[in-house]
């Protein structure tokens, strides 16, 4: 019976026991101070329980410094400890590895759309393989939502309007839990789905089937559909060209009208199609439209995928999708 | 002591009769019972809300009602119990009482802002009840935005505006406790002598002060984007919809220590005259009031972890919210140590403080569980969360704020409440709470989202546990409803001081005197002086018949 | 037996609830102070929202600045910190005992109060002519529109609400005169008059803010 209430989600994740662990150290130190304290009143109640109104007034005990000191400074040692271990663990979960596999995620209401790299698209389900780094890319196209998978102890809410990223390495094959952690309307509670685990060798034959084009063969559709080819001409390294050359931009620290840099990550891309004239490359009219209203976010996604496939610069950092704020 | 019968003395309920006399009072203690009677009602609105989520919740399936109406449901079972009850609620009712008592005065500074303040606080009520009646608002009680200034076809304005009302009801109270507070104690009453409810809610009123206007503005923005679409939060416009956020937590994290700060003044007040002892650590528990207050203030982003917001603010707003644990718990040992060696008395009162202690105990160190990063993106939105709230709103604030019912309700209304029903309800709300919350801290570990209408079928049997315990629980609080109103005609007498407490609110009559004191107290001792009070008792017996009420 | 303020009663030194009128002195004072710290974090709140957008969108902010008339922004501020001298010289009116001196330095305030409202009417009708209302009408030349309606947004945010309270100021003030000219503001009795003046002198601080934060961002 006790198997069919269990106390805490499946572990499919390399974080699952890092977080499961804290989790019941806390736990351990809940019952530690609570039983400490209801035993202690419970005991005080009982020796010291007022026998009759003839009782004396007990002696006033104003109180013991010594002591006040202790129990402030024991209490203040113990949280700055899991403070410690938590921001270890938890930047531990805010750092993807390299090379981690890259899935895009759109989140609206009131369903998942998911987009791997190669072009296989999901609706509210997530396969993945057991034993690699997987970094989400996530983004909304209407409200808040929160992508939650109990199973792997991570959830990260999705914005519209600017990337959010969360990763996780799948132990467990198996079907797990996908909730929305945001509400976001009617359907919140209907907002869920699968993330299924599969052995490698079977997730690559899954991701091999019913791909249609892959995000940079689409993106490099779009590319040309919507005319972005007239200005930004990369045929040759010096063919002239009206907007900024794209070979070897992403990851690259770009300089910009009136000085200041920007590195050219998601954001910056997206900003760039999105509003123009916000950050203007030096040396460039500044002259380019704005796209608003002519793709939506998994078009968006695609046009990035492409920018990213044009090369990294060389001496570029990784990309860090730091969350703007 | 009650005077003798040579004719009835003419308190502040008998002085004067008919509607007028209430509705134009200036008397703190009239508009602290018009309080009472509006408190009271919202917390019974929010209460039928939550029976409905309780039944819903009963099933997986979304069965008992539609997504849009549970939706609302929810919403407004958490705008009636933070903004209509769990706010006002103690300061309103028990402060607007007992702060001029407390400290020697007549009233409070501005009697006629008092009086306001309660006319606001009942128009914003009304307000939202309109909106309610009207179709409801569904964006849940934290409008986060753009589903709130964007996608939301529900009554956000008008009970954004309700809100917005209720905001300045709670200012004027604030603004008259702390001016009461500081230029109207009796004389000798020095600050270290003050009782510490007094601590309390003058640290409750600087939150109010500096916290609630943020909420007005945000509220205004709100409004402002909704009405207008002007962008402040829209992204398509440029806006930056968690940008909310951060307002809106500025002031919501420091409510919730507006919520919890008087319940911790009561605390002291129930543990220490059930004691017969001073409050162990009196400077240490009234510097932790003021340490909360401001601490409070600078840990908001931690009901963001999963937000979007930068790793490096994760880390300072955990560490800061790490911090203000702290005076929370010098606060519980002080009272426990309050207890070693005290006359201890098992009254109607005391064993909702016992109650607070553990609960209060459970609930603050599940915060911890929250602070760290780590774990808290497992538990965010989910019903652990909700747990953990429960677990301070709930068993620390309203236990708090029933066992501070009992205990004044003699200096209230003259009347005894009945203490055998008092101690059962005590139980049954103790045992009906922990059935109700602590499955929901498994529950939501396990993964169920919070705001869920419908969940997957192995989360039954803890929901199924949860409403059993909720059902028990609402028997817990329906039974003080009647025996309290019972007793304000059926009730027996109350003395001037029946729980042989110190504090000058007791060396006055029960009920008091509109002028609250004959003559003005002086105050010769510290707050919790029971071997002076005990030997006032005596020259009061001993003076046989012919004693009289009145100075310290 | 529902207890009158004094303050109704000529004669009478004090409200009923205070120990004496230095106490009840006091108690108004500290009670405007407490109030305005309020007004600080009210308008805080807003200030807090103009400065994140100014930091992301600084032309923005610099085109949608320009388009306010700079100098009836000058002269209205010249004529609020002139109001603030003559409220100051109204309460010293009633410190000691100048009726004289109360009635014509209250009555310069409010004029000038006024006047600063009618310039705020004539730049309200001007920017909704100009269709720079935030709304639907919204226009603004170029790529920027969005971000300059925000600024507009918080424009019509920060001197609206203002605006609002130096309405209520004009109204205190209209009580005061009331009293001045029934001869109520001495030297002993000169409180409600110094506490109208706090709220005036914050009001014009308040302005002192939002004329260089809104007037003159970048002006080129």
């Amino acid at each position: 019976m006790w198997s069919d209430l269990p106390l805490w989600p499946d572990q499919a994740s390399t974080s699952a026991a890092q977080v499961d662990a804290l989790y019941l150290f806390l736990i351990g130190l809940t019952i530690f101070l609570t039983a400490l304290i209801c035993g202690l009143v419970t005991f005080f109640a009982v020796r010291y329980r007022r026998r009759g109104p003839g009782d004396p007034v007990p002696e006033a005990i104003e109180g013991n410094t010594r002591l006040e000191i202790l129990w402030t400074v024991i209490p203040f040692c113990i949280v700055m400890g899991l403070f410690v271990w938590s921001a270890a663990l938890y930047v531990h979960l805010s750092r993807p590895p390299d090379g981690a596999m890259q899935v895009n995620v759109v989140g609206k209401r009131w369903m998942w759309k998911l987009q791997h790299l190669n072009g296989r698209r999901e609706i509210n389900e997530l396969h993945v393989p057991a034993g690699s780094a997987v970094e989400l890319t996530l983004t909304s196209e209407d409200v808040i939502h929160s992508f939650y998978v109990p199973a792997f102890r991570v959830k990260a809410d999705v914005v519209p309007g600017r990337y959010t990223s969360m990763w996780f390495r799948a132990t467990r094959p198996g079907t797990y839990h996908l909730f929305c952690a945001e509400y976001c309307g009617t359907k919140h509670s209907g907002m869920g789905g699968s993330v299924i685990v599969m052995e490698p060798a079977a997730f690559q034959a899954w991701l091999g089937g019913d791909t249609g084009e892959s995000l940079v063969e689409a993106g490099t559709r779009l590319f040309g559909e919507l005319g972005c080819a007239t200005c930004h001409v990369d045929a040759a390294a010096d063919s002239p060209s009206r907007g900024p050359k794209l070979a070897g931009l992403w990851g690259s620290e770009v300089t910009l009208h009136g000085g200041g840099t920007v590195t050219a990550d998601e954001a910056y891309v997206r900003e760039s199609i999105l509003d123009p004239t916000a950050k203007i490359t030096e040396g460039y009219p500044g002259v380019m439209p704005t796209f608003r209203g002519l793709m939506n976010e998994e078009q968006m996604l695609q046009l990035i995928a492409y920018v990213k496939s044009r090369g990294v610069a060389e001496s570029a950092p990784p990309a860090r999708k730091e969350a703007a704020q | 002591m009650n005077r003798p019968h040579a004719e009835p003395a003419l308190d502040y309920i008998t002085a004067q009769y008919g509607v007028r006399s209430w509705l134009l009072t200036r008397d703190h203690k009239r508009i602290a019972l018009l309080y009472l009677a509006s408190v009271t009602a919202m917390f019974v609105l929010g209460g039928l809300f939550a029976v409905l989520i309780r039944l819903e919740l009963l099933t997986p399936a979304g069965d008992l009602m539609q997504a849009e109406t549970y939706n609302k449901v929810f919403t407004m079972h958490g705008i009636m119990m933070v903004f209509f009850f769990l706010i006002p609620g103690i300061p309103a009712v028990l402060g607007n009482f007992l702060v001029p008592l407390m400290v020697g005065a007549k009233d409070l500074a501005f009697p006629r802002l008092n009086l306001l303040s309660w006319y606001l606080y009942t128009i914003a009520g009304a307000f939202t009840l309109y909106a309610i009646v009207v179709g409801g608002v569904d964006t849940g009680w934290t409008f986060y935005t753009p589903y709130s200034t964007s996608w939301s076809t529900s009554n956000v304005i008008p009970v954004a505006f309700g809100i917005f009302i209720a905001g300045f009801s709670s200012i004027l109270t604030g603004l008259n406790f702390i001016v009461t507070i500081h230029t109207m104690r009796a004389p000798g009453l020095t600050w270290f002598r003050l009782p510490l409810f007094i601590w309390a809610q003058y640290a409750t009123s600087i939150i109010i002060m500096l916290g609630t206007p943020v909420l007005a503005i945000t509220i205004v923005m709100l409004g402002l984007e909704r009405g207008l679409h002007i962008g402040i939060f829209d992204p398509a416009l440029g806006g930056d919809p968690v940008l909310f956020q951060h307002f809106f937590w500025f002031y919501s994290h420091p409510a919730v220590y507006i919520m919890i700060l008087p319940a911790m003044g009561v605390m002291s007040e129930l543990i220490s005259t059930f004691s017969r002892k001073p409050v162990f650590g009196y400077p240490f528990v009234a510097c932790s009031s003021l340490a909360i207050a401001l601490l409070g203030f600078f840990v908001w982003g931690h009901h963001m972890f999963t937000s979007s917001q930068s790793v490096y603010a994760g880390l300072v707003f955990s560490i800061l919210s790490f911090l203000v644990a702290i005076p929370s718990a010098v606060k519980v040992f002080n009272w426990t140590a309050t207890l070693y060696k005290g006359s201890i008395r098992f009254d109607t009162p005391m064993l909702y403080a016992f109650g607070f202690i553990g609960l209060f105990t459970i609930g603050g160190l599940t915060g911890l569980f929250l602070a760290c990063t780590g774990l808290d993106i497992h538990v965010h939105d989910t019903y652990f969360i909700v747990a953990h709230f429960h677990y301070i709103m709930v068993g620390g604030t309203i236990m708090a704020y029933l066992g501070g019912l009992h205990f004044w309700w003699p200096k209230i209304t003259g009347k005894l409440y009945p203490e055998g029903w008092g101690r059962l309800s005590a139980l049954i709300v103790f045992a009906g709470f922990n059935l109700t919350f602590f499955p929901q801290f498994v529950v939501g570990y396990l993964g169920m989202p919070r705001r869920y209408h419908a969940y997957p079928p192995e989360f039954q049997v803890l929901n199924v546990m949860s409403s059993a315990g909720a059902s028990i629980l609402g028997v817990g609080y329906l039974i003080p409803l009647v025996y309290f109103i019972w007793s304000m005609r059926y009730g027996r007498d109350a003395a001037a001081n029946p729980w042989g407490a110190t504090g000058l609110e007791w060396q006055t009559t029960s009920p008091p005197p509109t002028e609250n004191f004959e003559t003005v107290p002086v105050v010769t001792t510290h707050a919790y002086d029971y071997h002076a009070q005990a030997a006032r008792e005596r020259a009061a017996a001993a003076g046989g018949a012919g004693g009289g009420g009145g100075a310290a | 037996m529902t207890p009158t303020s004094a303050t109704s009663h000529q004669g009478e030194p004090h409200a009923h609830q205070f120990v004496d009128a230095a106490q009840q002195a006091h108690a108004a004072t500290l009670g405007m102070w407490a109030f305005l710290i309020t007004e600080i974090l009210f308008f805080g709140g807003l200030l807090t929202a103009y400065a994140v957008y100014r930091w992301m969108y600084p032309e923005a902010w610099a085109d949608a600045s320009s388009e306010l008339d700079l100098g009836l922004g000058a002269f209205n501020t010249a004529v609020l910190i002139g109001s603030s001298l003559t409220m100051a010289l109204a309460v010293h009116g009633a410190q000691t005992g100048s009726r004289r001196e109360q009635i014509s330095m209250l009555l310069m305030t409010i004029l000038l109060g006024g006047v600063f409202l009618g310039v705020k009417v004539v730049e309200y009708s001007q920017k909704f002519e100009h269709h720079l209302v935030p709304g639907a009408h919204f226009r603004f030349p170029g790529a920027e529109a969005p971000h300059a309606e925000l600024f507009f947004g918080m424009y019509f945010g920060l001197t609206g609400l203002h605006a609002a309270h130096m309405i209520v100021g004009l109204g205190l003030l209209l009580w005061l005169l009331a009293g001045a000219l029934r001869g109520r503001w001495t030297p002993d009795y000169a409180t409600p008059v110094e506490n109208v003046g706090l709220y005036w002198h914050f009001v014009d601080i308040v302005w002192i803010f939002l004329f260089p934060l809104l007037y003159l961002v970048h002006r080129h």
